[in-house]
């Protein structure tokens, strides 16, 4: 029987070093391999000995996209571990930088990394020349994000403000009033862009995924809440051990995680929006409607519409959190380390990043675990493209292989954080 | 006039965040005149078109940790008319160069369930270590705008203007009050490169210097001032390991302190 191979040797568009291998023999798909050659930085490892206080620093540096989600995983564990639960002001501040980061994230894949996967063009530069409108809008949008989170963090990338207990320097109303002109600009600007990702062409490709995310009883996740699915999880994030497993593979430096009771799952905008459309603003639900989306949505091709529409969300949230927004009297509350375990979990854009910290009494981490999305996507990423390719046998291997790298792409795959993940090879005999 | 050939750009990663690349990307106002500007011919980060070398202008992000990365990066210097490396890994082997300190092998069974599935070096090295880079970009992220500064001196055949002196000269130029002075909180300004612009004391916190030593740095000296501050060996030996650990002032000055 004839067998080939498709490899993709350095996927493109994603954060980090990975490959994809697909070996067909026939018609039939014998294996498919996300391989991860982002070389291991060890992070859990030299968090040993550290001090508590250090984490948000060191852990941003995982991620250069998310750095913000590293740091509330981190704050939100040792504050836990410590006893000490942030409100008020202070708590919305954090909801806030987390929409910047949001708003950012989503834009550069939605704009930059995946809306030239529709348009069919390699980049987003190549796309400029054609829809320079867009781009332009894309990267204005895109900036509001990152202001957001220059102006409370210091710095887009890495920020220097976040602290375990709170910020170093709180903003006041005054500084935060010029975003919110910007915002009302955005909050339009990303009305566009879900009308406009709405009409990209869509395979049909739907399956029964099982989808978790954070949901908390009064808002749309990001920082809080209990690890549900729609197949029946419910768990608070300290049992994230009991119910979540980590793999270590041969072929690749990012473990995959998976549910110990039913395997993989879906982490991110697609598992956030199906677990939480209620909890969605309304002109967010509204958009999403018009756009063709239910309360549910299964196509992962159709995530980048869901991104969209999260990116309406945020701008809408920041742009409520602002206006709500009064100056706290402290910039952070006192924390007195204990000898303790610390569990933290919160939505990065890519989906849930999991840290786990156990502290002395001085306040040195004994041992740190981080489970980042991209880890805990890669199983069904595969599955995704077990299920893809036979129905692209009748394609060229170039198009099999830009279709597959698509479908890699639906998940905005941070191969950098997953290390701890892409080319990609198809094999036909 | 003549149309020029535009300059052709290459990204490479080794290992890091991608956050130094992403700087390039979160140029919002300043990429649509770069393209312009210059050949994007290899930068997978942002595109699956990847363009044949040689290149005009190569930049490098992260460090060497594996073995197949220590060859990688001959090939990228031989393909690469200017070599410049952006960023606290490529430039002193970034934050996983702590393994350098200890036994990798300890680091790994930490980790990973199947130590022998993973292929690592004992050190993290900066790309200067393995071949001759033309300049080196610091930061733990790079400044955007100093990126914008080398990649157009060099494009115009001038030397980058980033200046080798300490956050401390930022500081006073901007007149934010001292910390250390003013609020006894321990800070790495003094020793620590300029180029973020002394962000940190301006959001009432000490430097963590990021940006690594500056020229000729009297770490010593700032050590003794730390200590009277009521920092201990033990905190001095975590402060200078760091982002920028095995940039050697910092090494040694970390290697001082250790019991």
């Amino acid at each position: 029987m004839k067998s080939k191979t498709i490899k993709v040797d350095y996927l493109a568009r994603v954060e980090g070093e990975g490959s994809l291998m697909i070996k067909l023999k026939g018609d039939q798909v014998v294996d498919v391999k996300l391989k991860i050659f982002e070389p291991p930085r060890f992070f859990e490892a030299f968090l040993r000995g550290r001090h508590y206080s250090e984490a948000p620093d060191i852990t941003a540096r995982i991620c250069g996209i998310c750095p913000i989600a590293y740091q509330m995983s981190a704050v939100h564990a040792m504050e836990h571990a410590c006893g000490v639960v942030i409100d008020g002001p202070l708590r919305a501040l954090r909801r806030l930088i987390y929409c910047g980061e949001w708003i950012e994230s989503h834009t550069l894949h939605i704009y930059m990394l995946h809306a030239p996967d529709f348009l069919g063009y390699a980049d987003v530069m190549q796309m400029a020349k054609d829809y320079p409108d867009h781009v332009r809008r894309g990267l204005q949008l895109k900036k509001i994000g990152n202001e957001i989170v220059r102006l409370i963090g210091g710095r887009e990338i890495h920020p220097i403000n976040v602290r375990v207990g709170g910020f170093y320097r709180v903003p006041t109303k005054h500084d935060l009033a010029p975003l919110a002109e910007q915002l009302k600009w955005a909050r339009e600007a990303a009305l566009e862009t879900v009308r406009w990702t709405a009409q990209f062409p869509f395979p049909e490709f739907d399956a029964d995924y099982e989808f978790v995310a954070l949901r908390h009883p009064d808002e749309y996740p990001l920082n809080q809440g209990r690890l549900v699915s729609n197949k029946g999880l419910d768990v608070a994030v300290e049992e994230f051990d009991q119910h979540f497993v980590e793999h270590h593979v041969a072929y690749s430096n990012a473990l995959h995680s998976t549910l110990k009771e039913r395997g993989a799952y879906l982490v991110g905008p697609l598992a956030r929006y199906n677990i939480n459309f209620d909890k969605l603003s309304p002109i967010a639900q509204q958009a999403a409607r018009e756009a063709g989306l239910g309360p549910s949505c299964r196509n992962p091709f159709r995530s980048i519409i869901v991104r969209s529409v999260e990116t309406l969300y945020a701008c809408d949230e920041a742009l409520r959190l602002i206006e709500a927004y009064q100056m706290p009297d402290q910039p952070a509350v006192a924390i007195e380390p204990r000898a303790a375990t610390g569990y933290g979990c919160t939505e990065a854009p890519r989906g849930i990043l999991y840290h786990r910290y156990r502290l002395d009494d001085q306040g040195t981490i004994l041992d740190a675990k981080i489970v980042p999305p991209t880890s805990q996507n890669q199983k069904m990423i595969e599955q995704d493209l077990w299920r893809l390719v036979p129905e692209l046998m009748s394609f060229s291997d170039e198009k099999i292989t830009w279709q597959c790298e698509q479908a890699i792409r639906n998940y905005d795959p941070c191969i950098s954080c997953a290390t701890h993940f892409l080319k990609l090879h198809i094999e036909r005999e | 006039m003549a149309s020029k050939r535009k300059p052709k750009l290459a990204v490479w990663k080794f290992a890091s965040c991608d956050g130094c690349q992403l700087s390039l990307l979160d140029c919002e106002d300043e990429l649509l005149s770069l393209v312009d500007a210059i050949e994007i011919a290899y930068f997978p980060e942002a595109s699956r078109a990847m363009v044949k070398g040689p290149y005009d202008l190569s930049l490098v992000e992260g460090s060497i940790t594996t073995p197949h990365d220590a060859e990688r990066i001959h090939r990228i210097r031989r393909a690469s008319k200017t070599l410049v490396t952006i960023g606290a890994c490529a430039t002193a082997g970034g934050i996983q160069a702590l393994r350098n300190f200890k036994d990798v092998k300890e680091f790994v069974s930490i980790v990973y369930a199947t130590p022998a599935y993973i292929e690592t070096l004992n050190k993290s090295t900066p790309i200067a270590d393995h071949v001759f880079v033309d300049f080196e970009l610091r930061g733990c992220p790079i400044n955007k705008s100093q990126l914008l500064e080398v990649i157009s001196a060099l494009l115009h055949g001038r030397k980058p203007n980033t200046p080798p002196h300490s956050v401390c000269i930022e500081c006073k130029r901007r007149g934010v009050v001292c910390v250390m002075v003013a609020h006894g909180t321990p800070c790495l300004g003094p020793v620590t490169h300029a180029g973020c612009n002394a962000l940190c004391p301006s959001y009432h916190r000490g430097c963590y210097g990021c940006f690594g030593p500056m020229e000729t740095p009297n770490t010593n000296s700032l050590s003794a001032w730390w200590s009277r501050l009521g920092v201990g060996e033990a905190d001095l030996v975590r402060v200078f390991r760091g982002f920028n650990a095995y940039a050697e002032p910092f090494r040694k000055e970390s290697e001082a302190h250790e019991v």
